[in-house]
């Protein structure tokens, strides 16, 4: 029997678009979406038994992979301890800054809890849960010449990288202060190594972190400007894991659970001249 | 202490871990590639047919998946398709849906050219021996096309073993992502150590990606003779 092919071929062809349409059209529908959203509310974790964090892999001390190839850091040791109070194991999914939002958005993790900081734009996306962290800008200068307060900045050069808090704080708020503007770290860093300027602001933890390893500088003005706060997200609409997440946070931060998080992973970055009450939110709050 | 950067390879388990970032990045690429040759050897024999309808929407097929970046293919399949159509697959089986499609599309173009440049006299000859459409291509044209398309399959295939460095955008742990947390965790003991880690992923993928290469140099060479 000779069977006619590109009748066969054609029917499979209209067939499959016409499969490929409808499915289409049906997804888009927002009732798969809540379907989905299900997944992440915390009697569906416990039915998992896995909780899905996203966190960082690459920001040393927040969420890295030490050399044994195990996930630490301050972000880290907190899901580990969010995981075990929801009686379940964590999932880590390791995210860049730039798809936080996305990996919540899609259902590929249940919680972000990679130095989110909590900004109104990032609001409209997401739902934040109370923080447990709180990074400002800084100033740092070299000891020698120690800028301690704002108005020393008078008419002088301060560097600052390009796109961070920094440059938005002095440009808008302290317009007396001349700003030298760079496109890295390694760049700013190095502009204050060769004296280009009289001081550099950058977010306050980075700048321990630096003045650890370079200790002819000091963190002159620690905080100035608002602070700014470092909080879990969730998707937005999973009010069981947001009022879960707020009901942990408060448990922890009475047993002083965070400022033990900053004795193991943070004080070996920072050194001796931050205290964790520069970094760790007051109890109760 | 006097820190050789070569050292950051061997600290703890790191050497460890980068080659198993390897091997992700591998069967990725060893998986899309099979099941991309079955799907491309198909669409292409399905491209030599009379029918326009079906050449036109393989023709845009092909063209989309040759015109969209890969890395947008990624995040397609891996943010989109989870959000707009509830499939929630793990990660590296989203890389080998999305390279597939990719693969079947380049192939498949492979495929035409290989069938159609197979001389017109063997097709008379075969139709003329009463074979059926389907005795023709797989007696006839697919034997002495797969010769003929060789040396470009090759050159796809080196091409996706490549192109798995973008597997670190959509969250896989590939060599690169691996290699970019030991960078970052070692910065301060060893901060001349990116050289030394990007270094061993040039070595590594130039030793799987140069073999093929002078394979398929070979056979393009065999076939002038």
């Amino acid at each position: 029997m000779k069977i006619n092919w590109k009748k066969v071929i054609t029917a499979g062809v209209t067939l499959v678009s016409a499969a490929a349409l409808f499915v289409a059209a049906n997804g888009v529908k927002p009732t798969h979406v809540n379907a989905a959203l299900n997944e992440s509310t915390v009697s569906a974790i416990k039915k998992r038994g896995q909780l899905r964090v996203a966190v960082f892999g690459d920001l040393p001390p927040y969420g890295w992979v030490n050399k044994d190839g195990k996930r630490v850091g301050y972000d880290v040791e907190l899901a580990r301890r969010m995981a075990k109070d929801l009686g379940v194991k964590p999932k880590f999914i390791q995210v860049n800054a730039n798809n936080r939002v996305d990996t919540l958005n899609s259902n590929k993790a249940d919680i972000v809890l990679a130095n989110f900081t909590v900004t109104p734009e990032r609001r409209q996306a997401v739902s934040f849960a109370k923080p447990y962290m709180k990074v400002s800008v800084g100033v740092v200068s070299p000891k020698n010449k120690k800028i301690t307060k704002v108005s020393q900045l008078n008419n002088k050069k301060l560097i600052v990288t390009k796109g961070t808090t920094a440059e938005n704080y002095f440009t808008s708020k302290q317009r007396g202060v001349q700003l030298m503007k760079f496109d890295s770290k390694t760049q700013q860093f190095n502009a204050l190594k060769n004296n280009r300027a009289a001081a550099l602001a950058d977010d306050n933890s980075y700048l321990y972190a630096w003045v650890k390893r370079n200790p002819k500088y000091t963190v002159g003005i620690k905080s100035v400007g608002p602070h700014q706060y470092i909080a879990p997200a969730v998707k937005k609409g999973n009010s069981s894991l947001l009022n879960w997440s707020n009901k942990e946070i408060t448990k922890l931060n009475k047993e002083s659970f965070f400022t033990q998080d900053y004795n193991h992973q943070l004080k070996p970055y920072f050194g001796s001249e931050v205290k964790p009450s520069d970094i760790v939110l007051k109890q109760g709050k | 202490m006097a820190h050789s950067g070569i050292n950051v390879l061997f600290e703890g388990t790191n050497f460890a871990r980068l080659m198993g970032g390897l091997w992700t990045a591998v069967w990725i690429a060893g998986l899309s590639l099979i099941f991309g040759l079955i799907l491309g050897t198909i669409l292409g024999m399905l491209r030599t047919l009379k029918n326009r309808v079906i050449r036109f929407i393989l023709l845009l097929y092909l063209e989309f998946f040759r015109i969209v970046p890969t890395v947008v293919l990624l995040f397609l399949v891996y943010y989109i398709l989870p959000r707009q159509f509830n499939v929630n697959w793990p990660a590296a089986w989203m890389a080998v849906l999305a390279f597939t499609l990719w693969v079947a599309a380049e192939f498949s173009d492979i495929v035409r050219g290989a069938l159609e440049s197979v001389p017109e006299h063997q097709r008379e000859s075969g139709l003329a021996l009463g074979l059926s459409q389907w005795q023709l291509f797989r007696y006839v044209l697919l034997p002495q096309a797969l010769q003929l398309e060789l040396p470009a399959t090759i050159n796809l295939a080196t091409r996706v073993i490549k192109t798995t460095s973008l597997l670190l955008m959509i969250s896989i742990m590939d060599i690169i992502n691996v290699g970019q947390q030991i960078i970052e965790a070692n910065n301060q003991n060893y901060p001349t150590g990116v050289f030394w880690v990007y270094g061993l992923i040039f070595i590594l993928y130039f030793i799987i990606d140069y073999p093929l290469a002078r394979w398929a140099k070979h056979l393009t060479a065999k076939q002038k003779d």
